[in-house]
Protein backbone atom coordinates (compact mmCIF):
# COMPACT_ATOMS: atom_id res chain seq x y z
CA UNK A 1 0.00 0.00 0.00
CA UNK A 2 1.55 3.37 -1.04
CA UNK A 3 1.65 6.54 0.96
CA UNK A 4 1.71 9.85 0.15
CA UNK A 5 3.55 12.04 2.76
CA UNK A 6 3.61 16.27 2.85
CA UNK A 7 6.90 17.36 4.61
CA UNK A 8 5.40 20.88 5.67
CA UNK A 9 6.50 23.57 8.58
CA UNK A 10 4.78 26.99 7.65
CA UNK A 11 8.23 28.98 8.24
CA UNK A 12 11.11 29.02 5.89
CA UNK A 13 14.63 27.68 7.02
CA UNK A 14 13.65 24.65 9.44
CA UNK A 15 14.59 22.02 7.21
CA UNK A 16 11.91 20.51 5.14
CA UNK A 17 14.23 20.61 2.25
CA UNK A 18 16.90 18.18 4.19
CA UNK A 19 14.35 16.59 5.90
CA UNK A 20 12.71 15.19 2.93
CA UNK A 21 16.29 14.30 1.09
CA UNK A 22 16.92 12.12 4.38
CA UNK A 23 13.50 10.72 5.16
CA UNK A 24 13.20 9.79 1.31
CA UNK A 25 16.69 8.25 1.10
CA UNK A 26 16.58 6.57 4.59
CA UNK A 27 13.16 5.11 3.38
CA UNK A 28 15.06 3.80 -0.48
CA UNK A 29 17.75 2.62 1.65
CA UNK A 30 14.99 0.54 3.69
CA UNK A 31 14.55 -0.84 0.08
CA UNK A 32 11.20 1.09 -0.51
CA UNK A 33 10.48 2.57 -3.83
CA UNK A 34 10.01 6.47 -3.09
CA UNK A 35 10.07 9.10 -5.38
CA UNK A 36 10.80 12.89 -4.14
CA UNK A 37 8.52 15.65 -5.47
CA UNK A 38 9.61 19.37 -5.18
CA UNK A 39 6.56 21.28 -4.86
CA UNK A 40 8.38 24.66 -4.10
CA UNK A 41 7.34 25.93 -8.19
CA UNK A 42 9.98 29.13 -8.13
CA UNK A 43 12.59 27.70 -5.55
CA UNK A 44 13.73 24.83 -6.99
CA UNK A 45 16.03 23.32 -4.26
CA UNK A 46 15.57 19.69 -3.23
CA UNK A 47 17.33 18.73 -6.54
CA UNK A 48 20.78 20.67 -5.02
CA UNK A 49 20.31 19.31 -1.96
CA UNK A 50 20.43 15.59 -3.44
CA UNK A 51 22.89 16.40 -5.87
CA UNK A 52 20.68 15.61 -8.57
CA UNK A 53 20.61 19.41 -10.03
CA UNK A 54 22.64 18.43 -13.56
CA UNK A 55 20.16 15.56 -14.74
CA UNK A 56 17.24 17.88 -14.89
CA UNK A 57 15.56 17.61 -18.16
CA UNK A 58 11.52 18.35 -17.33
CA UNK A 59 9.84 19.26 -14.40
CA UNK A 60 6.72 19.45 -12.16
CA UNK A 61 4.71 22.17 -14.43
CA UNK A 62 5.82 20.16 -17.60
CA UNK A 63 4.46 17.25 -16.15
CA UNK A 64 1.37 19.25 -14.86
CA UNK A 65 1.10 20.95 -18.40
CA UNK A 66 1.27 17.60 -20.60
CA UNK A 67 4.54 18.66 -21.95
CA UNK A 68 6.02 14.75 -20.81
CA UNK A 69 5.16 11.92 -19.36
CA UNK A 70 5.69 11.38 -16.10
CA UNK A 71 8.16 8.76 -16.15
CA UNK A 72 10.61 10.99 -18.46
CA UNK A 73 10.45 14.41 -15.58
CA UNK A 74 11.48 11.54 -13.00
CA UNK A 75 15.18 11.33 -12.50
CA UNK A 76 16.87 8.64 -11.02
CA UNK A 77 18.66 8.53 -8.38
CA UNK A 78 22.26 6.07 -9.25
CA UNK A 79 22.70 5.77 -5.59
CA UNK A 80 19.84 3.99 -4.81
CA UNK A 81 17.91 1.38 -6.83
CA UNK A 82 14.25 2.50 -5.93
CA UNK A 83 14.79 6.25 -5.53
CA UNK A 84 13.38 8.73 -7.98
CA UNK A 85 13.00 12.82 -8.42
CA UNK A 86 10.43 14.91 -9.70
CA UNK A 87 12.24 18.77 -9.34
CA UNK A 88 9.99 21.53 -9.61
CA UNK A 89 10.12 24.20 -12.43
CA UNK A 90 12.75 27.27 -11.34
CA UNK A 91 11.20 29.98 -14.05
CA UNK A 92 7.46 29.47 -13.14
CA UNK A 93 5.75 30.41 -10.40
CA UNK A 94 3.08 28.38 -7.87
CA UNK A 95 -0.23 29.17 -9.93
CA UNK A 96 1.02 27.27 -12.58
CA UNK A 97 -0.72 24.60 -10.65
CA UNK A 98 -3.53 23.30 -8.89
CA UNK A 99 -4.93 21.25 -5.84
CA UNK A 100 -6.65 19.29 -8.38
CA UNK A 101 -3.75 18.42 -10.68
CA UNK A 102 -0.95 17.56 -7.88
CA UNK A 103 -3.97 15.21 -6.49
CA UNK A 104 -4.22 13.78 -9.81
CA UNK A 105 -0.17 13.27 -9.90
CA UNK A 106 0.22 11.48 -6.63
CA UNK A 107 -2.93 9.13 -7.56
CA UNK A 108 -0.67 8.33 -10.49
CA UNK A 109 2.24 7.77 -8.77
CA UNK A 110 0.63 5.71 -6.06
CA UNK A 111 0.63 2.71 -8.30
CA UNK A 112 4.51 2.57 -8.68
CA UNK A 113 5.68 3.46 -5.63
CA UNK A 114 5.68 2.96 -1.94
CA UNK A 115 6.04 6.20 -0.52
CA UNK A 116 5.76 9.59 -2.12
CA UNK A 117 7.17 12.16 -0.50
CA UNK A 118 6.24 15.96 -0.88
CA UNK A 119 8.92 18.70 -0.20
CA UNK A 120 6.07 21.47 0.73
CA UNK A 121 7.48 25.14 0.36
CA UNK A 122 7.04 27.95 3.18
CA UNK A 123 3.78 30.05 3.89
CA UNK A 124 0.60 28.46 3.66
CA UNK A 125 -0.58 30.13 0.23
CA UNK A 126 -1.26 28.56 -2.68
CA UNK A 127 2.13 26.54 -2.61
CA UNK A 128 1.50 24.77 0.33
CA UNK A 129 -2.64 24.25 -0.69
CA UNK A 130 -0.95 22.33 -3.96
CA UNK A 131 1.32 20.17 -2.06
CA UNK A 132 -1.24 18.64 1.12
CA UNK A 133 -3.74 18.27 -2.08
CA UNK A 134 -3.37 14.97 -2.52
CA UNK A 135 -1.65 13.88 0.66
CA UNK A 136 -2.48 11.19 3.02
CA UNK A 137 -0.62 12.13 5.98
CA UNK A 138 2.44 14.97 7.02
CA UNK A 139 5.45 15.14 8.67
CA UNK A 140 5.36 18.68 10.28
CA UNK A 141 8.77 20.39 10.85
CA UNK A 142 10.05 22.72 13.49
CA UNK A 143 12.63 24.13 15.32
CA UNK A 144 12.63 25.12 19.27
CA UNK A 145 12.25 28.43 18.65
CA UNK A 146 8.80 30.39 19.27
CA UNK A 147 8.73 31.57 15.41
CA UNK A 148 9.17 27.87 14.07
CA UNK A 149 6.38 26.90 16.61
CA UNK A 150 4.09 29.23 16.11
CA UNK A 151 3.83 28.48 12.21
CA UNK A 152 3.92 24.85 13.01
CA UNK A 153 0.77 25.40 14.92
CA UNK A 154 -1.16 27.28 12.65
CA UNK A 155 -0.12 24.59 9.89
CA UNK A 156 -1.27 21.80 12.14
CA UNK A 157 -4.77 23.17 12.20
CA UNK A 158 -4.69 24.08 8.68
CA UNK A 159 -3.92 20.34 8.10
CA UNK A 160 -6.87 18.93 10.37
CA UNK A 161 -9.03 21.45 8.83
CA UNK A 162 -8.22 19.66 5.81
CA UNK A 163 -8.91 16.14 7.37
CA UNK A 164 -5.30 14.61 7.06
CA UNK A 165 -5.12 11.24 8.29
CA UNK A 166 -2.25 11.47 10.50
CA UNK A 167 0.01 14.56 11.34
CA UNK A 168 3.46 13.41 12.85
CA UNK A 169 6.08 15.96 14.20
CA UNK A 170 9.54 15.86 13.91
CA UNK A 171 11.96 18.61 16.22
CA UNK A 172 14.80 19.63 13.92
CA UNK A 173 18.10 21.20 15.21
CA UNK A 174 17.80 20.73 18.96
CA UNK A 175 20.66 21.77 21.10
CA UNK A 176 21.57 19.80 23.99
CA UNK A 177 23.84 22.01 25.47
CA UNK A 178 21.51 24.77 25.59
CA UNK A 179 18.91 22.50 26.37
CA UNK A 180 20.77 21.97 29.54
CA UNK A 181 21.20 25.18 30.67
CA UNK A 182 17.59 26.01 30.29
CA UNK A 183 18.63 28.55 27.19
CA UNK A 184 15.80 26.08 25.17
CA UNK A 185 12.86 24.38 24.84
CA UNK A 186 13.03 20.73 25.27
CA UNK A 187 11.59 18.39 22.96
CA UNK A 188 8.72 17.67 25.60
CA UNK A 189 8.19 21.74 25.66
CA UNK A 190 7.92 21.56 21.91
CA UNK A 191 5.49 18.33 22.04
CA UNK A 192 3.51 19.57 25.08
CA UNK A 193 2.97 23.35 23.62
CA UNK A 194 1.76 21.42 19.84
CA UNK A 195 0.43 18.16 21.56
CA UNK A 196 0.53 16.16 18.51
CA UNK A 197 2.76 13.08 18.13
CA UNK A 198 5.98 12.88 17.81
CA UNK A 199 7.24 11.11 15.30
CA UNK A 200 11.48 12.16 15.69
CA UNK A 201 13.74 14.48 17.09
CA UNK A 202 16.83 15.60 15.07
CA UNK A 203 19.78 17.51 16.72
CA UNK A 204 21.84 20.54 15.23
CA UNK A 205 24.53 18.83 13.65
CA UNK A 206 27.34 20.20 11.85
CA UNK A 207 27.37 17.20 9.41
CA UNK A 208 23.83 18.52 7.82
CA UNK A 209 25.71 20.95 6.21
CA UNK A 210 28.41 19.24 5.02
CA UNK A 211 26.05 16.90 3.22
CA UNK A 212 24.05 19.15 1.31
CA UNK A 213 27.09 20.91 0.12
CA UNK A 214 28.11 17.75 -1.18
CA UNK A 215 25.10 16.70 -2.67
CA UNK A 216 24.66 13.23 -0.54
CA UNK A 217 22.04 12.81 1.63
CA UNK A 218 23.55 11.53 5.16
CA UNK A 219 20.71 9.51 6.79
CA UNK A 220 21.74 6.27 8.11
CA UNK A 221 25.36 7.69 8.67
CA UNK A 222 27.53 7.33 11.79
CA UNK A 223 27.01 10.88 12.47
CA UNK A 224 23.84 12.17 14.95
CA UNK A 225 21.81 13.39 12.70
CA UNK A 226 22.14 10.47 10.43
CA UNK A 227 21.36 7.88 13.10
CA UNK A 228 18.05 10.39 14.10
CA UNK A 229 17.05 10.47 10.14
CA UNK A 230 17.25 6.71 9.93
CA UNK A 231 14.92 6.34 12.97
CA UNK A 232 12.72 8.34 11.87
CA UNK A 233 12.08 6.25 8.41
CA UNK A 234 11.45 3.42 10.95
CA UNK A 235 8.99 4.93 12.53
CA UNK A 236 6.99 6.16 9.25
CA UNK A 237 7.39 2.37 7.82
CA UNK A 238 5.63 1.76 11.17
CA UNK A 239 8.76 0.17 13.37
CA UNK A 240 8.27 1.24 17.11
CA UNK A 241 11.89 2.74 17.95
CA UNK A 242 12.96 4.63 20.44
CA UNK A 243 14.02 8.31 20.91
CA UNK A 244 17.64 8.96 20.45
CA UNK A 245 19.17 9.78 23.47
CA UNK A 246 20.67 12.95 22.45
CA UNK A 247 22.95 13.32 26.19
CA UNK A 248 19.32 14.28 28.11
CA UNK A 249 20.56 13.00 30.78
CA UNK A 250 23.33 10.54 30.93
CA UNK A 251 22.37 8.43 33.28
CA UNK A 252 24.89 4.93 34.31
CA UNK A 253 22.78 2.71 32.45
CA UNK A 254 22.56 4.73 29.62
CA UNK A 255 26.15 5.06 29.23
CA UNK A 256 26.77 1.10 29.99
CA UNK A 257 23.93 0.09 27.77
CA UNK A 258 26.11 2.66 25.11
CA UNK A 259 29.26 0.60 25.47
CA UNK A 260 27.47 -2.77 25.19
CA UNK A 261 25.89 -1.47 21.66
CA UNK A 262 29.47 -0.55 20.29
CA UNK A 263 30.80 -3.85 21.15
CA UNK A 264 28.19 -5.53 19.24
CA UNK B 1 21.24 28.73 34.40
CA UNK B 2 23.45 29.67 36.30
CA UNK B 3 23.51 29.61 40.18
CA UNK B 4 22.99 32.83 40.66
CA UNK B 5 19.83 33.06 38.29
CA UNK B 6 18.57 29.64 40.32
CA UNK B 7 19.29 31.64 43.89
CA UNK B 8 17.37 34.34 42.56
CA UNK B 9 14.69 32.38 41.12
CA UNK B 10 15.47 34.01 37.27
CA UNK B 11 13.44 32.24 34.82
CA UNK B 12 15.51 30.69 32.23
CA UNK B 13 14.95 31.31 28.76
CA UNK B 14 13.30 28.66 27.57
CA UNK B 15 10.80 29.51 30.22
CA UNK B 16 9.90 32.50 28.82
CA UNK B 17 9.58 31.17 25.40
CA UNK B 18 7.36 28.58 26.25
CA UNK B 19 4.99 30.91 28.50
CA UNK B 20 4.57 33.30 25.18
CA UNK B 21 4.29 31.08 23.29
CA UNK B 22 1.76 29.40 25.24
CA UNK B 23 -0.30 32.65 25.53
CA UNK B 24 0.06 33.83 21.71
CA UNK B 25 -1.11 30.09 20.94
CA UNK B 26 -4.52 30.39 22.93
CA UNK B 27 -5.86 33.54 20.69
CA UNK B 28 -4.02 32.18 17.58
CA UNK B 29 -6.06 29.13 17.82
CA UNK B 30 -8.81 30.75 18.71
CA UNK B 31 -8.53 33.13 16.07
CA UNK B 32 -9.88 35.81 18.86
CA UNK B 33 -7.97 38.89 19.14
CA UNK B 34 -6.63 40.26 22.62
CA UNK B 35 -9.05 43.24 22.52
CA UNK B 36 -12.15 40.54 22.16
CA UNK B 37 -10.66 38.63 24.82
CA UNK B 38 -10.89 42.11 27.22
CA UNK B 39 -14.04 42.84 26.15
CA UNK B 40 -15.60 39.76 27.10
CA UNK B 41 -13.76 39.89 29.99
CA UNK B 42 -15.47 43.50 31.06
CA UNK B 43 -18.95 42.15 30.00
CA UNK B 44 -18.82 38.83 32.42
CA UNK B 45 -17.00 41.42 35.31
CA UNK B 46 -20.29 43.39 34.31
CA UNK B 47 -22.49 40.76 34.55
CA UNK B 48 -21.42 38.81 37.40
CA UNK B 49 -21.53 41.42 39.52
CA UNK B 50 -25.27 42.22 38.91
CA UNK B 51 -25.67 39.09 41.75
CA UNK B 52 -22.45 39.45 43.99
CA UNK B 53 -19.07 41.12 44.65
CA UNK B 54 -16.62 39.74 42.60
CA UNK B 55 -12.38 40.73 42.14
CA UNK B 56 -12.28 41.81 38.98
CA UNK B 57 -8.37 42.37 39.21
CA UNK B 58 -8.17 38.51 40.13
CA UNK B 59 -10.49 37.68 37.24
CA UNK B 60 -9.02 35.71 34.71
CA UNK B 61 -10.19 34.04 31.33
CA UNK B 62 -8.47 31.94 28.86
CA UNK B 63 -9.13 29.89 25.46
CA UNK B 64 -8.36 26.72 26.42
CA UNK B 65 -8.10 22.73 24.89
CA UNK B 66 -10.65 20.39 27.14
CA UNK B 67 -10.69 17.06 26.31
CA UNK B 68 -13.54 15.10 25.62
CA UNK B 69 -14.42 11.75 25.64
CA UNK B 70 -16.37 11.82 22.58
CA UNK B 71 -15.53 13.01 19.25
CA UNK B 72 -11.88 11.02 19.95
CA UNK B 73 -10.38 14.99 20.36
CA UNK B 74 -10.31 18.20 21.93
CA UNK B 75 -12.44 20.98 22.45
CA UNK B 76 -11.59 24.74 22.92
CA UNK B 77 -13.05 25.89 26.02
CA UNK B 78 -13.46 29.55 27.40
CA UNK B 79 -11.98 28.29 31.49
CA UNK B 80 -13.03 31.72 33.60
CA UNK B 81 -11.49 31.74 37.21
CA UNK B 82 -13.41 34.42 38.89
CA UNK B 83 -12.74 34.97 42.56
CA UNK B 84 -15.50 35.74 45.02
CA UNK B 85 -15.63 38.84 47.61
CA UNK B 86 -18.45 38.48 48.92
CA UNK B 87 -21.13 36.35 47.88
CA UNK B 88 -24.48 37.66 50.37
CA UNK B 89 -24.57 41.28 49.03
CA UNK B 90 -25.88 40.29 45.66
CA UNK B 91 -28.31 37.51 46.46
CA UNK B 92 -31.00 39.93 48.26
CA UNK B 93 -31.54 42.86 46.01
Amino acid sequence: MSEVIVITSGKGGVGKTTTTANVGTGLAKLNKKVVLIDTDIGLRNLDVVMGLENRIVYNLVDVVEGNCRVKQALIKDKRYPNLYLLPSAQTRDKTAVSPEQMKKLTDELREEFDYILLDCPAGIEQGFKNAIAGADRALVITTPEVSAIRDADRIIGLLEANELKRCDLIVNRIRVDMVKRGEMMSIDDVVEILSINLIGAVPDDENIVISSNQGEPLVGSDTQAGQAYMNICKRVMGEDVPLLNLGGKDSFWSKLSSIFKKGN
Amino acid sequence: MNLMDALFKKKSSSDVAKDRLKLVLVSDRANCSPEIMEMIKNDIIQVISKYMIIDAEGLDIQITQLETDGNNGNVPALYANIPIKDLKNGTKR
